[in-house]
Parts: C-alpha cells; sequence; structure tokens
C-alpha cells in the first residue's frame, strides 16, 4: 500500500513591539528575572488588559503579507487554564475571530512551486516561563508575560517533510520582511508545533495526526516529520493504529518518542474577553498598514534582476534574509556598484560572518564603509589586493577604509612620474629579462611587473604598471 | 459628628470657614465608627493612622473653597483596590493582601483630596445580596440589627445610613449598590457601564460590575458620582461619553418628564406593602407633572438565569487567578502543584464562591457552552433591546429597587434561589448597561422602602433629576435610624 502525508504546521511568532500586547510593560530579553513586568503581568487583583494598538497592526501587516483576508469585526476570547507561567490563568487570544484567514505563501521544492495555503493567523499574549530547579523550587519569570504573538496555522497542503521546511523558510523571509519580528528559532522568537498524519493514497479521509511540540530548528521539523510519516506507515503495514498523541523529536537519534496520550481535547472554556471591546478594523486602517509594509523580497528581488543587472541566483541569496538584502541596498545607495557590492556581500562577508560565527550586524562592517571601499577599488585608489586587506580592516575594527588606507600608505601608485624611475631600475637591473621578451618569452612580462610590485611592496596600480612597461620595453 | 443633619455643602462651609478642622471631622468620623460600628459591623477595617495624618496635612494647608469633597471622609468597600491598605474582597483567600496600586477611582478620589476612613464589609466576592457571604463579619442592617443590610455592598450602605460616614463607594453588579441603599433607606447609585473606571475593582463579573456610591442625599450622590466618573486608559470599557455636571439640573422641575412603569415590576412577586409604597410615589411624580405609563419589559423575566450564567461565568474565569501562587492565601503542606492549586482555593474560597465558580465553569464547558453561555448571552441582547424600545419613548423607567424590604439575618442564606431572586429587578439594569438609582420611597414595619429609577445609557442627569425633585417633594429622606430610640447616644 502506497500512503501520502499530511503536514500541519502552527508557528508561533513573537512580535517585536515596543510594549507588550496587553500591559504598558516594555519587551525586552536578556534582562533580569521579572523587571520588565508591572501588576497587569502579575495578574493582580483588579487590574485590567488594555490592548497595544501596535501589536494588532503588526499581526494585520504579517496577515497582508501572507495573503490573508483580515477578518473587520475582531474581538479577542480568554483561554482558561492553570499554570504557574500564566498569572490571570487565561491566555487572551482570538478564538472566534483570527485576524487574518484563507491566505498562502509560496514554496519552492526541487525546483517546483506550490502554495501552501494559511487556515488562520491570530494574534494573542506569550506566557512567562517557569524554570525548574535543582533546589526543589521552581521559579517564574514573567518577563514574556503579555508578549504579542501571531500564531500562523497551515492548511493540510504540505506533504513532505521537505516542503514543511521550506515552507519555514519561506515564512520565516516573508514574516523577517515585515519587520514584526526578528524570528528566530534559537531565541524562541520563533516555535513550531508540527502535525503529522498518514493516509493511502487516494483516502478522501486524513489518517489520525500525531503532534510534536514546540519544535526550535527547522532542521528538527524536517526530520522529525519525515521520521513520523516513516513510522506511521510502518506501524499501519504491521496492522497497527496510530493514536493521537503528544511525541518529542530525540536528537540524538533523530527518532520521535511518545510523550503523552491524548485522552481527549483539553477544555480550555473559551469566551470572549469582556474586558476589551470588540475592534472594527475599517478599509482605511487596512490601507494604512498595508503602506507600512516595507517592499517583500519577490519584489526585491524581481528588482536586483531586472533594474541591477544582479543575476538571478545571487538576488535569490541576497533577499534571504532582510538584514543582508537592507544591507546591499544601503551600499548601492551610498554610491558602490551593485554588482560590485553584491560581488563582496556573497563572497568576503558571507565568509567572514561563516569564519566568525557572527551575523551581518555583529560584525563592524556598515554599507557606508562598504561602498567607501569599492568606490576606492573603482577609481584606482586601491589594488584588488590592498582592498582585501582593507576589508579585513574595515569588517573587524570598522575603520573607515579612506582614512585608514591613507594613514597606513596604501593608497596605489598610479602617477607614471613617480613609477617610470623604478621601472626603469628594475629594467636595468634585469637586461636579462629583457632580451627574453625581445626572443618572445612572455613570463619574462611576468616576472618584471612582480619585481616593480616588490619595489613597491605592492602598492603599484598593476594596469599601469604594465602599461609603462610595455611603453618602456619597446624603447629599449 | 452628626452627619444625619449635614451633606456636602454643609460639611465644606464648616471646613472652609474652619469652624471645623479636617482633623476633628476625621477623629469625629472613626468615633461614630467607634460608637455604632459594634451594632452595625459596617467596616473590616480602618484607615485610622493614614486618614489622620491626611488629615493634618490638609489642615496645614487649609480647604479649598472650589473643592467640595476636599476632607470629605468616605468608606470604600473592599473590593476597591487600595495601596497600603488591606483589600480582601471580605475572601480569606485575600485576607492579608496589601495592595501596591491604588484603583483609578481612588487616585481620582485622592487627587480630590477626600479622606479614606476604612474598608467596608460584602460578600465574598461581590456574590450576594446580604453580607453574609463574608469570610470574616456579619453587617447589620442600620433600621433593624435583626435584619441584613443588603448586599453586597452592605458595608457602605449601613455604614452611611447609620451615620459613621457621609458616603461611601460600592460596587453593584446585579444590584449590589441598589438593593442595600433600598434596605437602608438612602440613595444609591450603578452608574452606566463604562461611566466609572473598573481598573482596580477586583472583578466578579467584567461586563456587569460598576463602582458607584453610596450618600444620604440625592445632590451628595451626584456630586460623588462626578468626582470618579470618566475615561481612564487603564480600563477599555470605560467611555470618553462627556460627563455633564450631573448637579445642574436638580431644580425640582420635571414637569413633561414620561416615566414608564414595567408591570413586570410590579407584579406578584413583588411584596404588596412595597407595591403600595411605589404607588404612592408613583402619585408624587404625577403631581409634580410627569406622567407615569404602564409598559412592558417581556424579557426581564429571564433575567435571573441569564445573569446567573453570564455572571458566574466570568467569574469563574476571573477568580483564577486567586491560585496561591503569587499573592494570598498559599495552603501549607502540599505536595505538588496541583496541590497547591485545589487546596489554596477550597481553604480560601467561601461556599458562595465556590458554587459560582462551578456554575460558570460548566455553562463555559465544550458540551455546555452553546446551551448555556451562548444562549444568555442571546437572551441578554433581548434584554437590552426591551429596554431600547422603551427609551425610545420614555425618559425613565419607575419600579421598586427590591421585591422585599430587609429580610432577618439567616433567613435567605440557605436558600440560593430565593436569594438570587431578589435581584430580580435590579439585575436587567446591570445587563443592558443602564443607569440605576435607589432611593428611599417609603417605609413598612420600620424598614425603608426602595424606589429604583433607570435611565437611558449615560442620562444620569435625568436620573439625578426626578430622584432630586421627588427627594424635595417627600420627607422620607429625612428619616434616621433611632438604633431602639438610644439615637441621641451617639
Amino acid at each position: 500500500m502506497n500512503f501520502e502525508t499530511t503536514i500541519g504546521l502552527e508557528v508561533h511568532i513573537e512580535m517585536k513591539t515596543k510594549s507588550k500586547a496587553f500591559s504598558p510593560a516594555p519587551v525586552k530579553y536578556g534582562v533580569e528575572q521579572n523587571t520588565n513586568t508591572n501588576v497587569v503581568d502579575w495578574g493582580f487583583p483588579g487590574v485590567l488588559p488594555t490592548i497595544n494598538k501596535g501589536s494588532l497592526e503588526y499581526g494585520m501587516r504579517a496577515a497582508l503579507a501572507l495573503n490573508c483576508e483580515i477578518t473587520k469585526d475582531i474581538h479577542f476570547d480568554r483561554k482558561n487554564y492553570f499554570y504557574p507561567d500564566n498569572p490571570k490563568a487565561y491566555q487572551i487570544t482570538q478564538a472566534q475571530t483570527p485576524i487574518g484567514r484563507n491566505g498562502w505563501l509560496e514554496i519552492e521544492v526541487n525546483g517546483e512551486k506550490k502554495k501552501i495555503g494559511i487556515e488562520e493567523m491570530h494574534v494573542e499574549e506569550d506566557a512567562g516561563k517557569n524554570t525548574h530547579s535543582p533546589d526543589g523550587y521552581s521559579y517564574v519569570d514573567l518577563n514574556r508575560q503579555g508578549t504579542p504573538l501571531i500564531e500562523i496555522v497551515s492548511k493540510p497542503d504540505i506533504t513532505s517533510a521537505d516542503e514543511a521546511y521550506a515552507y519555514l523558510v519561506r515564512l520565516r523571509q516573508i514574516i523577517q520582511f515585515t519587520g514584526i519580528s526578528d524570528v528566530k528559532m534559537e531565541e524562541g522568537s520563533m516555535r513550531a508545533d508540527v502535525n503529522v498524519s498518514v493516509r493511502p493514497i487516494g483516502s478522501d479521509k486524513f489518517g489520525t495526526k500525531t503532534e510534536m511540540k514546540n519544535l526550535n530548528s527547522f532542521e528538527h521539523v524536517k526530520k522529525g516529520a519525515h521520521y513520523e510519516s516513516k513510522r506511521q506507515q510502518r506501524v499501519l503495514l504491521s496492522g497497527g493504529k496510530i493514536q493521537q498523541e503528544t511525541r518529542r523529536f530525540d536528537e540524538p537519534t533523530g527518532e520521535t518518542i511518545l510523550m503523552r496520550v491524548k485522552e481527549g481535547a483539553s477544555d480550555y472554556r473559551y469566551f470572549p474577553e469582556p474586558d476589551i471591546p470588540p475592534i472594527h478594523i475599517s478599509d482605511d486602517w487596512i490601507e494604512e498598514v498595508r503602506a507600512s509594509i516595507p517592499e517583500m523580497p519577490d519584489k526585491r528581488r524581481e528588482k536586483y534582476v531586472s533594474s541591477w543587472g544582479i543575476p538571478e541566483y545571487d538576488a535569490g541569496v541576497l533577499t534571504q534574509t532582510k538584514e543582508m538584502s537592507d544591507f546591499f541596498e544601503a551600499t548601492v545607495a551610498e554610491g558602490a556598484a551593485a554588482k560590485l557590492a553584491a560581488n563582496w556581500l556573497m563572497g568576503e562577508v558571507n565568509a567572514y560572518m561563516n569564519a566568525n560565527k557572527l551575523e551581518l550586524l555583529e560584525t563592524k562592517l556598515t554599507p557606508e564603509h562598504l561602498a567607501s571601499m569599492i568606490k576606492l577599488i573603482e577609481d584606482g585608489t586601491i589594488s584588488s589586493k590592498i582592498a582585501k586587506k582593507v576589508f579585513q580592516e574595515i569588517i573587524a575594527n570598522g575603520s573607515e577604509p579612506k582614512a585608514w588606507v591613507e594613514a597606513k600608505g596604501l593608497v596605489q601608485l598610479s602617477d607614471p612620474a613617480v613609477l617610470e624611475p623604478l621601472i626603469k631600475t628594475v629594467l636595468d637591473n634585469n637586461e636579462k629579462s629583457i632580451e627574453d621578451f625581445k626572443n618572445g618569452k612572455d613570463r619574462a612580462i611576468g616576472f618584471l611587473v612582480g619585481q616593480i610590485m616588490k619595489g613597491t611592496h605592492g602598492k603599484a596600480n598593476p594596469k599601469i604598471v604594465n602599461k609603462l612597461l610595455m611603453d618602456s620595453l619597446k624603447k629599449r | 459628628m452628626n452627619y444625619f443633619k449635614h451633606d456636602f455643602a454643609s460639611l465644606h462651609e464648616l471646613l472652609v470657614n474652619k469652624e471645623l478642622s479636617v482633623t476633628d471631622l476625621t477623629q469625629q468620623t472613626f468615633d461614630n465608627i467607634e460608637k455604632r460600628d459594634q451594632k452595625i459591623g459596617a467596616f473590616l477595617s480602618l484607615n485610622k493612622e493614614a486618614a489622620l495624618e491626611q488629615a493634618a496635612q490638609l489642615d496645614q494647608v487649609g480647604v479649598a473653597a472650589d473643592n467640595i469633597l476636599s476632607g470629605i471622609p468616605l468608606g470604600i468597600k473592599d473590593n476597591i483596590v487600595t495601596k497600603n491598605l488591606k483589600t480582601t474582597a471580605a475572601s480569606r483567600i485575600l485576607a492579608n493582601f496589601n495592595p501596591i496600586y491604588d484603583a483609578t477611582v481612588m487616585e481620582k478620589l485622592h487627587a480630590l483630596q477626600t479622606i479614606t476612613v476604612g474598608k467596608t464589609n460584602m460578600d465574598e466576592f461581590a456574590m450576594g445580596g446580604s453580607t453574609e457571604n463574608s469570610a470574616f463579619q456579619l453587617t447589620k442592617n442600620a433600621w433593624n440589627q435583626a435584619k441584613v443590610p443588603g448586599g453586597s455592598s452592605g458595608g457602605s450602605a449601613a455604614a452611611v445610613a447609620s451615620g459613621e460616614v457621609i458616603a461611601a463607594l460600592g460596587s453593584d453588579t446585579g444590584g449590589s449598590i441598589r438593593q442595600p441603599a433600598s434596605y437602608n433607606g438612602i440613595v444609591g447609585v450603578k452608574p452606566t457601564y463604562g461611566r466609572v473606571s473598573r481598573y482596580g475593582l477586583i472583578a466578579f463579573a467584567s461586563s456587569l460590575d460598576q463602582i458607584g456610591p453610596f450618600t444620604r442625599t440625592v445632590k451628595d450622590n451626584a456630586i460623588l458620582l462626578n468626582a470618579i466618573s470618566g475615561l481612564d486608559p487603564h480600563d477599555s470599557t470605560s467611555s470618553n461619553h462627556a460627563i455633564p455636571d450631573f448637579t445642574a439640573k436638580l431644580n425640582g422641575d420635571i414637569k413633561g418628564m414620561k416615566i414608564a412603569v414595567p408591570k413586570e415590576y410590579m407584579g406578584e412577586g413583588v411584596a404588596p406593602e412595597v407595591r403600595e409604597g411605589i404607588k404612592n410615589t408613583i402619585a408624587v411624580f404625577e403631581k409634580l407633572g410627569a406622567t407615569v405609563t404602564e409598559v412592558s419589559l417581556p424579557h426581564s423575566k429571564y433575567g435571573v438565569p441569564v445573569y446567573y450564567i453570564i455572571a458566574s461565568s466570568e467569574a469563574s474565569s476571573n477568580l483564577q487567578r486567586f491560585d496561591g501562587i503569587r499573592y494570598g492565601h498559599r495552603a501549607a503542606d502540599v505536595k505538588n502543584l496541583e496541590d497547591v492549586y485545589v487546596k489554596s482555593r477550597s481553604e480560601g474560597f467561601g461556599d458562595e464562591v465556590k458554587r459560582r465558580i462551578m456554575l460558570g465553569t460548566f455553562s463555559l464547558s465544550a458540551g455546555t457552552y452553546d446551551a448555556f453561555f451562548k444562549k444568555a448571552a442571546q437572551v441578554r441582547t433581548l434584554i437590552c433591546q426591551d429596554f431600547a424600545n422603551i427609551f425610545s419613548d420614555y425618559d425613565l423607567i419607575l419600579g421598586p429597587t427590591s421585591p422585599t424590604t430587609a429580610f432577618g439575618i439567616g433567613e435567605d442564606i440557605n436558600d440560593p434561589v430565593t436569594m438570587y431572586m431578589n435581584d430580580i429587578l435590579t439585575i436587567p439594569v446591570n445587563l443592558a448597561g443602564l443607569p440605576g438609582m435607589s432611593l428611599p420611597a417609603g417605609f413598612t414595619k420600620g424598614l425603608p422602602i426602595g424606589m429604583q429609577l433607570i435611565a437611558n445609557r449615560f442620562d444620569e442627569e435625568t436620573m439625578y433629576r426626578a430622584g432630586y425633585a421627588f427627594e424635595q417633594a417627600t420627607d422620607f429622606h429625612k428619616e434616621v435610624p433611632t438604633f431602639g430610640g438610644k439615637i441621641n447616644e451617639f
């Protein structure tokens, strides 16, 4: 029997608004526990939530970028459950009126393009964080409590682990370009729940699904979904039944392990949040938000290819992250030739980032400096060889390239009045090479240029040296 | 201080002219409480030290002539959060809870320099109609100490009616201001939903709760409501609706006012002597030049079940935060997290609170939501429409506040349904978010009868205008409890 796999992804993304979704406390990471909290986050008696309009607009941005229909009349709902990281004992979410519905994004797997539907997208608040200490106590940190989240639920269109992977990469890219989140899996600002089911090809009913929760790497999603699909097929082929259960992806073995069997759905007793009145989203508001969405990666890629003369593949690489694309555009805006800027970013800059395990914005490189260096190369002030040295300096230490080149005396020698006496000396000292040249041995040129470069500590402009050398040789 | 002989204006005059210092007024208020509260039991806690300190500071700068509430001592219901002043909502689960912030109404009152003398008793988490559900003490009716003061704001009502303080704040979710005002023969107002910020009011039912004033006169009530009204950025359900000076139209003239009396409010369930009392008030209004017409609120009979589903559902969610983790009572001797929750809540909540949490949890559950919560929400819309229909033709609705006068302590407590039926006339007003007022409208067997006036949304002005005209035309508000004929002892 042959099976087909259906994968559903529920992705939670933390939005980087200034303040929390329903309280004025700031959203900030890496600070001391419970410092970014107030009485609202603590669920003190008598406090009330107030909506941060920004979190709603960020949610609308994401919905629009994912081609969703915007729900015009929304309200929030309470999802009730007890847990120490959930101080009100309910989460404010959108159970009945998700801000976005019926969206889609496009993925490409093995050269084939496919639209993956988005069932719905809603705005909600994140919970705090419990830490279980070896001292026997559990500690609650509410810094994260109330951080605005969007949850994006895919339609059952994903049919392989590779597609699931491509979906997540694409989703991250789009969200990143909207500017609403850093979408960093490793920092928890993007988390995925994965549902997998299999069914015999041709069956019109989905199989029983299993769930893996809170996966924090695309690789794990891919491996876990792949393993789970194969496992379910094995179970079914051996006459077994799939149970509705939660499983954990085990990194060392690459397998999924049973955590708990679901005994009926949890009852969260959803009901409309009475503390936040319903909100009407007008067409004007939607258009206002639409206008605030930065240019999306596809548009940029198209622009790079058709207007800036960048090859298709390079344009794809440059638009993979917003940082890279923004950096590229800023470098071009500073006056660098687009092609050269692209080459440097994809080549030396990427290599440096990989070697030093740094993100682009963690290096000391700025678009101004990169553009300035590229201009120095173009106008012949420095040679490409010197440029490599300059690059190391500006990316590692943040020096201004022009000033640094001048201070270090690395300006390329292009002045014939300076170079000619040097060439004369080299020729005078290498009669043999002149003879070789005249006998048609081209190698001699290389040797002579090398000698001149050596005499200038590599600073001579090779083009001009070549020309002057040929002129001199002809005269001898 | 004999508050029976004063109102805000007369006290203000004494304070401004320095015939009375704020310190003396405050001290005398505590003297009142000391003498009477042994009998009444209105206060759960007193704020003596801080109040006298604040009074002394105020005496140094003097009471401004344009700030009528400056230096006026007030009682505050114990479900209104007061910074550094114990706030328990009359529950064991908050027995030692000292808030670190002030409710918005408290901030507004502080800005006007009122003096908080203490926190008043109530039914636990405002759930009840007799104040017998307080975890800490009983409060007695000011007119007859064998009777309940009503509830849930029974402490605030009894404190004002017994002359311990001149005014107090309460909260009203299904009648919790109007019913105790009625039982104690004073003026109590539940404002339009959204008129007063709920920030810092320990939530019972979020879509119904409102804070409002208790006073002995209509005018004082209007003054105090003006002081606490207004849009609050901390409460998204508070309204930016214009706030008129509620005292501006208190001139006794209500000629041509169109008053509706729902026949459902004068029916079988209402005690004959209460019905009689209300009929007499109708005659007064007619004499004043108003027209009074019988109308129908056909869905009001569903008010009680709808209310107990919606209020309990919201409460079941609102009260989940009392989990023993961050504040409040935490059970000792627990083995695990579930133990913390179950034991802390089992020990911390009283029976009525548990009953409503169960009712609400049931109403919101997956299998019952549609038949209970959803259906109740739909019927609520019909109740709102009933009122809207009336207010398209009439200025005001009139009826009794409660079907009976105050009942005996211990009489109803074991029969929740009878207890719930006491709210039948007040509940629809909360469901529709309307303003409602109870004011004294007669006596029977030594107990006050309360009249309820209900106005359209944000039309408290009309309600106060009519209430004032009635008050000026009658002497009921001049009656004071005698505590067994020994009034002079106070």
